[in-house]
């Protein structure tokens, strides 16, 4: 069975009318339950339980406490090229946006990497706009030899690839995938990829998977928020995930909630996602999967960071820069604003003042 | 009894300890807690994910914290097969973390079980490099078995699942490694309570090893006092022969007492 067909189970299902037959009761004993099914964690996400969100953010900080303790890992992401062919109407790199195109040499991955390893960081993601020629899994491949010299882990978030192009990178010891299904719903995933690869969904639906195959140790998954109904879509992801954890035992699967930020293209949310919606979503997906990771990116204000680390996030961004070289020299403009821009010590300080340790360092192979 | 308890010294490897707490590094809130709870505990050995041994950077390596007068405990925590542990254990070596090396070899992230299997065969190649091996692992008498010919230098089953602070969830078979295995047994993972740490002991356990149950608790500090108290406090009623568990009440003062008269 693939995901596609996972998923296909519940897309049929009437949300509003499932939600409508939930009660307080089902909340209660569903949050005082040792593991939840998926409709389980549908019934978290509903309406109704925002009446319980005090007693969930409880559990979530108790289970996430017990499997991660007071930790969080801190990462930054390093952008090597903002080229792309796609026509996402909602992202900065829209093939057609009139910004600066770039694409970083060797000798300025250096300067990044200097610049990054200077605050502690031992993790990076690395992102690229979605163009196979500018960004080839070759010069992927070689900025990661590069980057071997300054970090301990190294992730990528770039097009998906196939499982030879992922092994590929394995090998070369990039150890971690994100990939954004962006959203789930078909038809408006439809609607908001006119145009380039992307607009394959299939294809990128099962990138995960095809890490997965290739040996990644994490994958992390995510709908982007704002695009479509929150509910559904942190529905999908969540099933998603567990899809992926049960089938790949030995992968640590997590999640990021990431939410629609202001960008150079203009196009505003379809939705607009509230504080509380994202706090209801991670909170509900902490008690589904207590032992997945949980990724609280720089798209989310100082504030509400400083209140998310109780309430089951793992691993925050620090240090953040959405532009193409923009760690090491004068910043072009980014993939979209960030909102929270402290550096690390900053956040690590904050961390501290809450008695969390930030951990710089949580993986090494070579 | 008394030259019993001041002989009762744990060897493992060329390490004589005193103490039978052992310590994990892995959840505290801050490693600057570490030094004070390995001196409230009095625990010698200190377990560190070299995953998270950052030798560059200084005010963040975990190995700065712990005491030069403990004994370090790399693991191979994040290993999902036999070649990722020993990939780690060689590199815990060249970093200078001695040869102590307790294999984690986890292949399931949803319980975060050992794998057995993989962890005997990282154990066969790294006790023949010379390395004090301290696998951990489920508890099953053949795989100790196995283990113990494989080289290791104690074998570390779990009491219940990592992190969870059930207690000792797997008594039955621990009891039977503790009477088959001709090495020390050290309980690992589960163990949230120090009466749990004090039955282990009772039971013969080697030593216990915890680390959940220390830096998730309120007061850190006390806690691993409390540890070390109950982990010696067991070891003692177990070097002091407990009495025999009887199904009926046995009077102290027998009523046909006077027909031995």
């Amino acid at each position: 069975m693939s995901v596609y067909e996972e998923l296909s189970n519940y897309r049929d299902l009437n949300f509003d009318k499932f939600f409508d037959q939930i009660t307080d009761a089902d909340i209660q004993r569903i949050i005082g339950k040792q593991r939840l099914t998926v409709l389980d964690y549908l019934a978290l996400l509903s309406p109704r339980a925002e009446k319980h969100l005090e007693a969930m953010a409880q559990q979530a900080h108790r289970l996430t406490v017990q499997h991660f303790g007071h930790t969080m890992l801190l990462y930054t992401p390093l952008y090597l090229a903002n080229y792309c062919v796609n026509q996402c109407v909602y992202c900065g790199f829209h093939a057609h946006n009139d910004i600066e195109r770039k694409k970083l040499s060797q000798e300025q991955v250096i300067a990044e990497a200097e610049a990054i390893a200077a605050t502690g960081l031992k993790h990076i993601l690395i992102l690229t706009g979605e163009s196979r020629y500018h960004s080839s899994v070759a010069y992927i491949k070689e900025c990661v030899q590069t980057l071997k010299n300054y970090f301990t882990s190294i992730s990528i978030e770039v097009y998906p690839l196939n499982t030879d192009e992922y092994k590929e990178l394995v090998e070369a010891g990039v150890d971690g995938v994100t990939m954004y299904q962006e959203v789930y719903d078909e038809e408006i995933y439809a609607e908001l990829h006119p145009a380039g690869p992307k607009r394959d969904y299939r294809y990128r639906l099962d990138a995960p998977e095809r890490a997965c195959q290739a040996g990644m140790r994490t994958v992390n998954i995510g709908a982007l928020l704002g695009l479509s109904d929150w509910r559904s879509e942190a529905f999908f992801t969540g099933v998603h995930a567990d899809y992926l954890q049960n089938k790949y035992l030995d992968v640590e699967v997590s999640i990021s909630p990431p939410r629609m930020r202001p960008h150079v293209g203009g196009f505003p949310p379809k939705v607009i996602v509230t504080d509380k919606n994202i706090v209801q979503y991670v909170l509900a997906f902490r008690l589904f999967m207590p032992r997945s990771g949980i990724t609280l990116s720089t798209r989310e204000s100082a504030k509400m960071r400083d209140n998310m680390v109780r309430l089951g996030i793992t691993k925050m961004s620090a240090g953040s820069c959405t532009a193409v070289g923009g760690h090491a020299e004068k910043a072009s403009v980014g993939q979209f604003e960030i909102s929270d821009e402290r550096d690390v010590a900053d956040i690590a300080a904050m961390l501290y003042s809450q008695n969390y340790q930030p951990v710089y360092k949580d993986w090494q192979i070579w | 009894m008394e030259t019993t308890l001041s002989q009762d010294l744990l060897k493992i490897g060329d390490k004589v300890l005193t103490s039978r707490l052992f310590l994990g590094t892995g959840k505290f809130s801050n490693n600057k807690l570490i030094p004070e709870v390995i001196k409230a505990s009095g625990s010698q050995v200190v377990t560190v994910a070299l995953r998270r041994v950052d030798p560059e950077h200084k005010e963040e390596n975990i190995v700065e914290y712990i005491p030069k007068d403990c004994t370090l405990m790399p693991n191979t925590s994040g290993a999902r097969t036999a070649d990722e542990a020993v990939r780690i254990a060689r590199l815990a070596r060249a970093a200078g973390c001695g040869d102590w090396i307790k294999i984690e070899v986890i292949s399931d992230n949803r319980h975060l079980l050992p794998d057995n299997i993989e962890t005997i065969k990282a154990t066969e190649i790294l006790a023949a490099e010379g390395f004090v091996v301290l696998p951990y692992m489920s508890p099953d008498l053949m795989v100790a078995k196995r283990l113990a010919e494989a080289g290791a230098a104690a074998v570390m089953p779990l009491g219940a699942p990592i992190g969870t602070n059930r207690g000792l969830r797997t008594k039955e078979l621990v009891r039977i490694l503790i009477e088959e295995i001709p090495l020390p047994i050290i309980v690992d993972a589960g163990i949230g309570r120090p009466s749990e740490a004090a039955e282990a002991m009772e039971m013969g356990a080697a030593a216990v090893l915890v680390n959940t149950a220390v830096a998730t608790a309120a007061n850190p500090v006390v806690m691993a006092e409390a540890f070390g108290l109950a982990v010696a406090a067991g070891r003692k009623a177990f070097l002091a022969g407990p009495g025999a568990i009887q199904d009926y009440a046995v009077a102290s003062s027998p009523l046909t007492g006077f027909l031995r008269e």
